[in-house]
């Protein structure tokens, strides 16, 4: 069989189980005893030990296998879920990340995984003895007999988020219409989700064959006291009692491994009963169809719509010198539908932070161990969604923060129960929207920055004199961990400290037109802050003209724009400065520092941009303003890397290209 | 045939020059250049050439020639070397040839003011001699030194 065509789709779908896997086990280290966690590892598992047998990989198949025994056991209260357990648990999942990550670079998936086999094979013959499980069956008899169909919906729309319930319904002794009544419940039931499985069934309970009491199984993101609220609203019930159906009882009720096993074996050979579970469900609500695309056709969508908008503003600006109503009319129209479609492709290439956040759970509890130090990661956000581009990128800068916030932020548990804090120390990773960025925020709660060490670190680096030292601000002092060749480290360690660090990230976030700062209390902790653009490639900006040269200025970091009189512009060290609402704002004559050819002379009045760079003002003073607009950024190319103040360049509606200023390095 | 070279010949001042035509990605008449403020004098600044941003450099000012107004013949060869990409302004494009490698030689200490650094070679056909660019040298980015920052607000 030819599998290279489906080799895409195996690195896709394993990467997205080991996942799965990853979180779930995390979960399991919570909660030990919640065995829905173990089957969900388990099927994820399981999944991903056909799927590489299929395509050949032995070595992963083989590795899954063993750790499916493993979890079996675990199911089967044969094990317990130790602090040993979960180590070699995560241990096989780094080998099996490092296999398909070698696959998707093109290797053959081998790897020499028979320590951690031996280890799994040990964990799993330490078993004892098999009591429990008549237990289990037990506790699972309460339920109905479900067919393996059935199950297979209910454990997929769990996976939804659905609840399922097994609804027991008594109608009165005295209820005269009961066939009424069970009709009123179903249409209760049908508002808020589905029924997958009556008893009696549907037509005996139509047909009134039945006593005073049915039982239904539904599906519904309700909560069982909601559910049966509302049942009770329907008249002459009795009594509803709600049970929910707990996914791990589905297959427990099943009576040997084997025989289950020999199940999951045909659910995969037989995907049409999958699929069309899987339209049962999405039917019932929330759940959207989604494709696969591969992201370059999204990037060249993307730059086709970029020609469009260029050439979108040259229609307008064609349009306006022809003065033709029906022209501006269709052109305005074309605007607005632009526009919207603008609106689609960038959210179709958003994703979820959730993507990047995943992984740094289980990369701080390495740490964390390796440290012997016990931190908590607190993730809040993470649905927050932000360019794929971006997202791609901002993953390597996060983890050296996290890196740097276990390592010096974070104290020992000796050290911090001397100080009165909980022995866990918690970072925060949060993310959100603002305006047009996204801040992505790491807060701990260690040792916090320690000014004095940064000074004479720096001194000592030879960044900063001891002159220069004297009247640094806490904020300008901070800012120095992120010059290059800085470390604060006393000892050199494995995870951070060698020198190279801050300063890559603080490098890496600004090419991504980003920004960061810093800002601790000693004692009390420490807060990396990140500002994001929501996009890489359009941005408005407002148009100015400097003599007869023009600029764009990004939207995103103007205030206002306002237009002052010569006599307001006073003096203050050599620099002219304006009164703005109170404030005193330095003012910066962009012909003298862009060293505009042309004449200097300009009439009473000068058009002013207030543009901010954190809490800090500039006035540019311009000759004129053109308008806002929206713009495509391009850069300049490889060959002006280092441009003063631009940051990109754009084409106008007229072919011609401006340059886009940036704000950040006018100001200083 | 392995032994020949297709080149571009353009001319600056008095001297006929030439580049390999795998380097030209096309020949463009002179068109409105976007200047670019605070960067080195060569550097013209960047016009938009079908849709990608080309920074422009003015070869006269590059090998320090003087320089003089751009007239009906002056044109942009744009050339590709690795990632960079750019334009080169010269006084006229002039022929395009087969250059026997063999008629290649080591270029002499000084070249029509140009500094041998920037020479791959000399290579003189019939009455014509021919100065091959090295390229790669031509557009070293190291060679742009951004003045530094005059003013900024403190």
């Amino acid at each position: 069989m030819e599998l290279t065509q489906y080799l895409d789709i195996f690195i896709e779908e394993s990467k997205e189980h080991l996942q799965s896997i990853n979180q779930q086990v995390l979960l399991l280290e919570k909660t030990p005893g919640e065995l829905s966690i173990v089957n969900e590892i388990f099927r994820s598992a399981h999944t991903l030990k056909g799927m590489s047998a299929t395509m050949g990989y032995e070595d992963l198949a083989n590795l899954t296998h063993c750790m499916e025994n493993v979890l079996d056991a675990i199911r089967n209260n044969k094990l317990d879920v130790s602090s040993s357990v979960l180590d070699v648990l995560f241990a096989s999942l780094d080998h099996l990340e490092a296999m398909v990550v070698e696959i998707s670079e093109g290797g053959s998936g081998k790897r020499d995984v028979a320590e951690t086999v031996k280890e799994l094979e040990a964990l799993e013959k330490g078993e004892v003895p098999q009591s429990m499980q008549a237990e289990a069956n037990n506790e699972a008899g309460s339920l109905q007999d479900y067919d393996q169909y059935e199950k297979q919906i209910i454990i997929q729309s769990k996976e939804q988020g659905f609840h399922a319930y097994e609804l027991s319904i008594s109608l009165r002794e005295d209820c005269i219409l009961k066939a009424a009544r069970v009709y009123m419940v179903f249409e209760v039931i049908e508002q808020i989700g589905e029924i997958i499985k009556t008893l009696p069934a549907v037509d005996m309970l139509e047909t009134e064959q039945f006593g005073t009491h049915f039982t239904l199984s539904i599906l519904t993101k309700e909560s069982a006291v909601d559910v049966k609220e509302r049942i009770l609203k329907v008249s002459e019930i009795d009594a509803v009692e709600v049970i929910d159906i707990k996914a791990d009882q589905l297959n427990i009720s099943s009576n040997s491994e084997r025989e289950e096993n020999d199940k999951l074996e045909q659910q995969e050979v037989s995907p049409q009963d999958k699929k069309s579970g899987v339209q049962q469900t999405s039917n019932a609500g929330s759940s959207g169809k989604t494709i696969r695309v591969n992201i370059e056709r999204l990037d060249q969508l993307m730059n086709l719509f970029e020609e469009l908008v260029i050439d979108r503003g040259r229609l307008e600006e064609i349009s306006k010198s022809l003065k033709s109503m029906e022209l501006n009319e269709t052109v305005e129209r074309m605007s607005r539908v632009s526009g919207d479609l603008q609106n689609i492709i960038l959210t179709m290439r958003m994703v979820p932070v959730e993507q990047v956040f995943n992984r740094f759970p289980r990369m701080i509890r390495g740490l964390a161990k390796d440290l012997g130090k016990k931190v908590n990661l607190e993730i809040v956000g993470a649905e927050t969604e932000l360019d794929r581009t971006v997202i791609d990128e901002i993953g390597d800068p996060l983890v050296h923060l996290l890196r740097n916030s276990i390592d010096h932020g974070i104290e020992n548990p000796v050290v911090r129960s001397s100080k009165g804090k909980n022995e866990t120390g918690t970072i925060y990773l949060r993310a959100f929207h603002s305006g047009n960025h996204v801040f992505i925020e790491i807060q701990d709660d260690g040792a916090g920055i320690n000014k004095q060490k940064v000074l004479s670190k720096a001194i000592e680096n030879g960044i900063l004199t001891k002159e220069m030292s004297e009247n640094l601000t806490d904020k300008e002092c901070f800012e120095l961990l992120f010059a290059s060749g800085f470390s604060t480290a006393d000892v050199v360690s494995d995870i951070s400290g060698r020198g190279v660090g801050l300063d890559v990230v603080k490098n890496k976030i600004e090419s991504l037109g980003g920004s960061i700062t810093v800002d601790s209390t000693e004692g009390s902790g420490t807060i990396f802050s990140i500002q994001l653009p929501l996009t890489l490639s359009i941005m408005s900006v407002m148009l100015v003209e400097i003599s007869r040269e023009k600029y764009a200025i990004p939207l995103s970091s103007i205030i206002e724009t306002a237009i002052i009189r010569k006599e307001e512009i006073l003096s203050a060290h050599n620099q002219k400065v304006i009164d703005f609402r109170g404030k005193v704002v330095p003012l910066v004559n962009m012909k003298d520092i862009f060293e505009v050819p042309g004449s200097t002379e300009s009439g009473q009045h000068v058009p002013v941009v207030v543009v901010r760079k954190g809490d800090k003002m500039a006035a540019l003073a311009v000759d004129s303003f053109i308008g806002q607009q929206e713009i495509v950024l391009k850069s300049l190319g490889q060959y002006l890397t280092s441009v003063f103040a631009i940051s990109g360049a754009t084409i106008l509606g007229d072919g011609q290209v401006a340059l886009i200023l940036d704000c950040n390095a006018l100001i200083k | 045939m392995m032994n020949e070279e297709k080149v571009i010949i353009f001319q600056l001042k008095d001297e006929e020059y030439a580049v390999p035509v795998q380097h030209v990605k096309s020949i463009e008449r002179m068109q409105p250049i976007t200047r670019i403020p605070r960067t080195v004098s060569f550097v013209k600044g960047v016009i938009n050439l079908r849709g990608v941003v080309t920074p422009i450099i003015d070869l006269r000012s590059r090998f320090e020639i003087e320089e003089v107004s751009h007239t009906d013949t002056t044109r942009i060869i744009i050339v590709s070397v690795g990632t960079i990409e750019a334009g080169l302004i010269v006084d006229a494009a002039n022929d395009v040839i087969d250059l026997d490698k063999e008629s290649i030689e080591p270029p002499p200490e000084v070249v029509g003011g140009v500094d041998a650094e920037y020479i791959q070679g000399v290579a003189k056909i019939e009455k014509r001699l021919l100065i091959l660019l090295d390229l790669v040298k031509v557009l070293n980015p190291e060679k742009l030194d951004v003045q530094p920052t005059k003013e900024s607000i403190h």
